[in-house]
């Protein structure tokens, strides 16, 4: 049989390709986001801003995941967000930061001032190099 | 019961359904399977279609094998064409690695042998039934197999943590009743999952798609169909 021929992992693949993103959303851990999801109210859809920190990145494929942090009325929210949710409608950069570790878990340890990121200033020529690669 | 199909569990994974809701679901390759015989009441007794899956290198067949799905020499064919009698029409396919039979008591189902089977036979199904062979666990203890408590960990229980405690009490029943549940061998058993909703059907890569798990490890040959349960 032909069919045999593709591996577990291929037929996986295959099987949830449809579900998978079409445009990828492209940010980093640190940036600062504003995250614009779709929510059903009664029967129109519009969508709800969720912005703060991209702490962690998890996954792959179908169980891609990030969560962001925010601080509201002092107090610490966190929202996971699954990558491919066709109801994760965009992500937009608004400030990218220097940071040394792949989970900005310290964070959630900080108050105040502390929680401030060094920003990390994209220049002109890894913009362009990053715009020749697309 | 209408003819179902035969399939390999692949494993699973999630998609996303119109509303944008996560739904887990498990990839089963499921066809396409040849018709290799057709049981009639005349000749067999009852009515069946019987089905294969998944071809069976040569190497690996045995004549036995062979002689199931294509038209072979053989001694018992000569000596039937002698006595004048021909044997019935063979599928003329690959031997089979996994072959069933689907029972279709006074049912008009219009297979002829040597048909294919696809996974666009689930297409119209909203939900189909799943049997295979649960994972074996070997020789589990109550804990396990049966969730019971076990005694306690502390407080002088010594050697008897996971034990099942008293099963015949004392001079009254003074014995076992049948059926107590004990310690034994759990899973490799014939289990069957019903009503599982159909998600999608691929029929380019002879894959379905249905909600939820299904039993036995990912590479299983199963088998697939209509369900008898309706809610």
């Amino acid at each position: 049989m032909a069919t045999t021929s593709k591996s577990k992992t291929e037929l996986l693949k295959i099987a949830s390709e449809g579900s998978l993103r079409s445009n990828k959303l492209s940010f980093e851990i640190g940036d600062t986001v504003d995250v614009r999801t779709l929510i059903l109210e009664g029967d129109k859809e519009r969508t709800q801003l969720f912005s703060g920190v991209v702490i962690s990145m998890r996954g792959s494929g179908m169980c891609e995941s990030f969560t962001v942090r925010r601080i509201v009325a002092g107090e610490g929210v966190e929202r996971t967000f699954p990558v491919n949710s066709p109801k994760v409608a965009d992500v937009v950069v608004k400030r990218s930061s220097k940071v040394r570790r792949a989970k900005l878990f310290y964070l959630r340890d900080r108050v105040g001032k502390a929680t401030r990121l060094t920003e990390r200033r994209v220049n002109k020529k890894e913009e362009a190099a990053a715009q020749d690669s697309e | 019961m209408p003819v179902g199909l035969l399939g390999k569990k692949v494993g699973m994974t999630q998609v996303y359904n119109e509303a944008g809701e996560i739904v887990p679901v498990t990839v089963i390759q499921a066809g396409p399977c040849p018709v290799l015989t057709v049981r009639t009441k005349d000749r067999d007794g009852y009515e069946a279609v019987q089905i294969g899956f998944g071809d069976k290198p040569r190497r690996l067949a045995t004549k036995a094998d062979r002689g199931q799905v294509a038209d072979i020499e053989s001694k018992r064919k000569k000596r039937l064409e002698q006595g004048g009698r021909t044997l019935d029409a063979k599928a003329g396919v690959e031997p089979q690695y996994f072959i069933r039979e689907f029972r279709t008591e006074g049912e008009e189902h219009g297979l002829t042998v040597g048909q294919k089977l696809d996974v666009n036979h689930f297409a119209e199904v909203k939900a189909v039934d799943v049997i295979g062979t649960s994972k074996g666990r070997g020789y589990t203890g109550v804990m396990k197999r049966h969730n019971f408590s076990g005694l306690g960990a502390a407080h002088g229980t010594k050697k008897v943590h996971r034990s099942g405690g008293s099963t015949g009490q004392r001079s009254d029943p003074s014995k076992v009743f049948k059926g107590t549940k004990m310690s034994g061998q759990y899973g490799n058993t014939r289990t069957t999952i019903r009503n599982l909703k159909v998600v999608k059907v691929d029929l380019e890569n002879n894959l379905l798609l249905v909600k939820g798990s299904i039993p036995g490890p990912a590479g299983q040959y199963i088998v697939i169909r209509h369900t008898n349960k309706f809610d």
